[in-house]
């Protein structure tokens, strides 16, 4: 019987919706990221850190399918969905001319999230790369207001693609690495000394592959729990095209629907 | 109808549609081993389409009767299962398991799936292939016997006779057809097999040709899809001779939309003064 109960909590509390939200605001933070700010006339529905949306893209006739955008920060007050875009192709540039009052269709919120158990005191690595920084932002509010106490180590190329570091600060102590050394240590952030120093008991990442895998081999050569955030090639976000399948130890699974966020000891990745 | 491979088992979308309003589902190619499908990547974008090369993963016959059909059985709407397989006993077994099956009132038999190396298109790129496989699960199934067309051949309204002379109930058509991306930077190709098949707008034209061809030979029903994605385009197949029309890709973009072209239809109908669908089927 509570199975049950839980069973239906679960799937009403994931319930998904396709929605025509309206841009509040879009904010250039350099001039290759935006961050739109959406919102709706009805409170949006509830969404987990780490969870994504899949973005219908108009205005741009080279783009057929949806584009899976992370979610960078939810509020349930001020009800917004905030979503960090880079701007890599002809549908993210559409992305960035919408204009405040402008609609957007969005399915979600798709995906299971990052880890949701908080010890309270316990330090938790958010390690983030480039555009993968956007899902930690309300990954560290969460850790943060469930008692844990967020450390964020950011890595970007250069000083100018840092992204929401004031933001960050908010939650918890930033840690940056550039490969320039404009800002923060020089190097990639498997380079920082703040893995040296802070005991953190675990590690989430979102980020380029070649960088999750280098925070994978730290994390299981120094036996820390460490999940990931993966970006597969997805179609439909649903579990329904089969497209975005990851190599897990359970076989192929979808990242859209299984993920996107898996422990590393899930994964089929060389690690020693 | 919703297409075989873009639609899950519809459980997917409940959130999303309601699943009675779709003339039916056509769940997830179903073969009687489990199999793993393709490596990643699977899927290339391309102008008006994608491609894919996923390789029927599905956890194979037993499974699906086990762990899925309980979950599906009450969905009030047609729940038509793909079959594929790699050889003919392989078709006629998972068949038969289907059989058994009673709210599943009819398959689709896949003998046109471009992205396995053994069987899949094999059987449906040549007369002699089409009819053995047709034969040997039609002895197997006694249901509703859909067969679905490959794109991929010269004649396809030779492969589709040879099918109906073989017992199908029905055709439907048009499958991917076979295409390639490449990615210039990386001098490889984007998918994990090299090929894969295509689908979306891009083959709409293409589709509703095969479907004009193959109805105009053949007395079975013909169930037409293809770059389906809008009202017009469905009433399109239905005016070159399709009975009844499966959306595909175009659930990926939006998961409604089935519904919104049934209705669409039913609204054209009535604005233009048809009493019936029958009156626009083939009116080409």
């Amino acid at each position: 019987m509570l199975y049950v109960f839980l069973g239906r909590f679960h799937t009403l509390f994931y319930m998904k919706y396709n929605k025509i939200l309206t841009v509040k605001e879009v904010e250039w933070l350099n001039q290759s990221h935006v961050l739109i700010k959406l919102t709706d006339s009805m409170p949006l529905p509830e969404v987990m850190p780490g969870q994504f949306v899949q973005v219908k893209v108009e205005n741009s006739p080279r783009t057929f399918l949806r584009r899976p955008i992370s979610i960078n920060f939810y509020d349930r007050q001020s009800n917004e969905l905030w979503l960090l875009v880079q701007l890599k192709g002809d549908g993210t540039r559409a992305m960035a001319q919408l204009l405040p009052g402008d609609k957007l269709e969005v399915l979600f919120p798709l995906g299971n999230g990052f880890s949701q158990e908080v010890t309270p005191g316990e330090k938790v690595l958010l390690v983030g790369g480039g555009v993968g920084v956007a899902p930690l932002l309300l990954y560290g509010k969460y850790v943060q207001e469930k008692g844990g106490i967020p450390l964020f180590l950011l890595g970007a190329r250069t000083q100018a693609d840092l992204l929401e570091l004031d933001l960050f600060r908010q939650y918890g102590q930033v840690y940056v690495t550039t490969e320039d050394g404009s800002a923060g240590e020089k190097g990639f952030v498997t380079q920082h000394s703040v893995l040296q120093r802070a005991g953190f008991s675990r590690i989430s990442v979102c980020g380029p592959k070649p960088m999750m895998v280098a925070v994978a081999k730290y994390a299981n050569a120094v036996n820390i729990p460490c999940e990931v955030s993966l970006e597969n090639l997805m179609a439909c976000g649903l579990g329904a095209c089969l497209c975005c399948v990851e190599k897990t130890v359970r076989g192929n699974v979808c990242v859209c629907t299984e993920g996107p966020v898996f422990n590393i000891n899930q994964l089929t990745w060389e690690l020693d | 109808m919703t297409a075989s491979g873009t639609f899950g088992y519809g459980i997917e979308f409940a959130d999303l549609v309601n699943l009675s309003d779709i003339g039916g589902i056509i769940v997830k190619g179903t073969t009687l081993h489990p199999r793993e499908g393709n490596d990643y990547p699977r899927m290339a974008e391309t102008a008006s389409g994608m491609l894919n090369c996923v390789g029927l993963q599905n956890k194979g016959v037993d499974y699906f009767c086990k762990n899925i059909y309980p979950k599906i059985k009450d969905i009030d709407t047609n729940m038509i299962v793909n079959v594929s397989g790699s050889s003919i006993e392989d078709y006629a077994l998972c068949a038969a398991r289907i059989n058994e099956l009673e709210r599943i009132p009819a398959i689709e038999l896949n003998i046109s799936c471009p992205n396995v190396k053994q069987g899949g298109m094999a059987f449906g790129v040549t007369s002699k292939g089409a009819r053995a496989v047709v034969e040997a699960v039609r002895k197997a199934y006694d249901k509703t016997l859909i067969v679905k067309l490959s794109p991929n051949v010269t004649d396809i309204a030779e492969i589709a006779l040879a099918v109906e002379d073989a017992g199908a109930d029905a055709v439907s058509l048009i499958n991917t057809l076979m295409g390639m991306a490449i990615d210039i930077n990386r001098r490889c190709p984007k998918l994990s097999i090299n090929t894969g098949g295509l689908s979306g707008p891009a083959v709409k034209p293409v589709a509703l040709r095969m479907v004009w061809q193959v109805a105009k030979a053949v007395k079975i029903p013909v169930v037409g899809l293809g770059g389906i994605s809008t009202t017009e385009d469905a009433i399109e197949f239905l005016m070159a001779g399709a009975s009844a029309v499966q959306i595909g890709t175009a659930n990926f973009i939006d998961p409604a939309v089935s519904v919104k072209i049934a209705q669409g239809i039913s609204r054209w109908l009535d604005q233009h003064k048809y009493k019936s669908v029958q009156e626009i089927i083939g009116a080409v």
